[in-house]
């Protein structure tokens, strides 16, 4: 479980997040979401620790992340797996050796051991016979697998995704969020999503958080948008025409 | 004041960059990979740049002196002393600054761009440490070896201009690189190769690093990484000359 408290960010003058504080339950999908702009980036980016806020605090299962020192912090990070916007593969690398990489830095795993774990978890998002492409060799969606597939690949207990459905068609944003969803349960990890995709909310979310302006406005169950009487909230559904 | 801030933010970089790499295994890797990069990937036009730069330094100095009461071997002597102590270090460096500096500006900005950086940072590697260390470790190992190749090959480069203009006969050009020379000059040469080489690509590295926006923005690094890596080049050139040449 990952409990945000006051959390405040603020960039020059603008305050981008404002006291904002919410739950993100283990084994659940947890949703942030909101307009452009609206600062939900910048607090997965801060529970990530690619941005530090200015007060509060952001607590993994008891571990105040804030108030942990560099090597603490990393402890945590590795049990963090993020999949990105743009997937964030290393283009120098195919998609074995991708998948491979925190396997290879941070396990004393053979060589057998590293190869069976990256067929396994390629296995898990259904792609067979592309270990040996390159990123730039393959589609859209199946970057989003690897970069799935990398992001489960050392047993995080935090899975963080990032727009996971952006530039792809909607039978692809499908079937990752229904992987998503799968592995959460399966896993029984505490997954963050970031996303303006009202589908997938609808399809696999659990746990809502709605972002405005930099602030928290609703926080809930998806059962209860409609009966949430948040104007913002409301106008903000109606707009995703959904 | 901007300067200092960035002067600043360098040595933080630094700071970050030099650290106990994750897995060492893999940090010996990427020497490995980075120095066939770096010094394999400039080997020809190292060669063809510094055979070119001895040829016309003979022809030059030739040139100058024809006056008939200076010895002929004094050529060689001249092209030997002005190679090694400027030209093999210097222009090797300058061109090695738009070499590998582009590319390692432009490869770990387009890294920071692409989110990989950040990717790096969130599974708990110190992004700085992982993208730059080898690069920097392998660019003081092979930099000053070209550098040594460089001097070689404008001696001989030096020696067939001066052979086949008719400025200066093999024998007495080899006669003049023989006479009266200081090993210190090498010393001299590779403690500039030396300093070069980690100005290069620390100073790219760094660059590439803070690197934020697209495509436009690698372009920018890129570029910058050059200008500062030469403008440092020279002026570290100018101030380990008066260090070590007149002490």
């Amino acid at each position: 479980m990952i409990v945000i408290e006051n959390v405040n960010k603020t960039f020059g003058t603008k305050h981008v997040l404002k006291d904002i504080s919410a739950n993100l339950y283990k084994g659940k999908c947890n949703f942030i979401i909101g307009a452009s702009g609206g600062g939900k980036s910048v607090l997965m980016k801060c529970m990530v620790g690619l941005v530090t806020p200015e007060t509060g605090s952001i607590t993994f299962d008891g571990r105040d992340f804030l108030k942990l020192n560099y090597k603490e912090k990393i402890n945590v990070r590795k049990d963090i797996g993020m999949l990105f916007q743009n997937t964030a593969l290393f283009d120098s690398l195919n998609v074995e050796e991708n998948v491979a990489f925190p396997l290879r830095m941070f396990t004393d795993f053979t060589e057998e051991q590293i190869i069976e774990r990256v067929n396994f978890c390629l296995g898990r998002v259904n792609l067979v016979n592309l270990n040996k492409l390159y990123p730039s060799n393959i589609s859209g969606g199946q970057k989003k697998r690897v970069g799935i597939a990398r992001a489960i690949a050392l047993n995080p207990k935090y899975l963080f995704c990032d727009e996971p459905n952006s530039g792809l068609d909607p039978l692809t944003s499908r079937v990752i969020d229904e992987l998503i969803k799968d592995i959460t349960k399966e896993y029984n990890i505490t997954t963050v999503i970031n996303t303006h995709d009202m589908k997938s909310l609808f399809v696999m979310g659990e746990n809502i958080v709605f972002i405005h302006q930099g602030a928290k406005w609703w926080e809930g169950e998806k059962a209860g948008i409609r009966s949430s009487g948040n104007k913002e909230l409301l106008a903000f559904m109606e707009a995703s025409e959904f | 004041m901007r300067f200092f801030q960035h002067f600043g933010e360098y040595l933080l970089f630094l700071k970050a960059v030099f650290t106990k790499p994750e897995k060492g295994k893999i940090f010996i890797k990427q020497i490995f990979t980075e120095s066939n990069n770096i010094g394999v990937g400039s080997f020809a036009i190292i060669s063809l740049i510094s055979t070119f730069i001895g040829a016309v330094s003979t022809i030059q100095i030739g040139y100058q002196l024809v006056s008939g009461i200076l010895p002929d071997y004094l050529i060689g002597r001249i092209v030997r002393d002005s190679n090694i102590l400027e030209f093999a270090p210097t222009v090797t460096a300058l061109v090695l600054a738009g070499k590998v500096g582009s590319n390692i500006a432009s490869e770990i900005g387009t890294m920071k761009v692409t989110e990989q950086v950040d990717a790096l940072e969130i599974m708990g590697i110190n992004a700085a440490n992982f993208t730059s260390l080898a690069k920097i470790v392998s660019g003081v190992i092979t930099i000053p070896m070209l550098v040594l190749y460089a001097m070689m090959l404008s001696l001989v480069g030096g020696a067939l201009s001066g052979w086949m203009s008719g400025i200066i006969s093999v024998e007495s050009f080899v006669k003049g690189l023989r006479t009266d020379f200081m090993g210190y000059n090498v010393v001299f040469a590779l403690t500039k190769a030396y300093t070069f080489s980690f100005l290069i690509t620390s100073v790219s590295a760094f660059q590439g690093f803070r690197t934020q926006g697209g495509a436009l923005e690698v372009g920018e690094s890129s570029t910058k990484a050059v200008v500062y890596s030469c403008m440092s080049i020279i002026f570290f050139d100018y101030i380990i000359s008066q260090l070590m040449l007149f002490k």
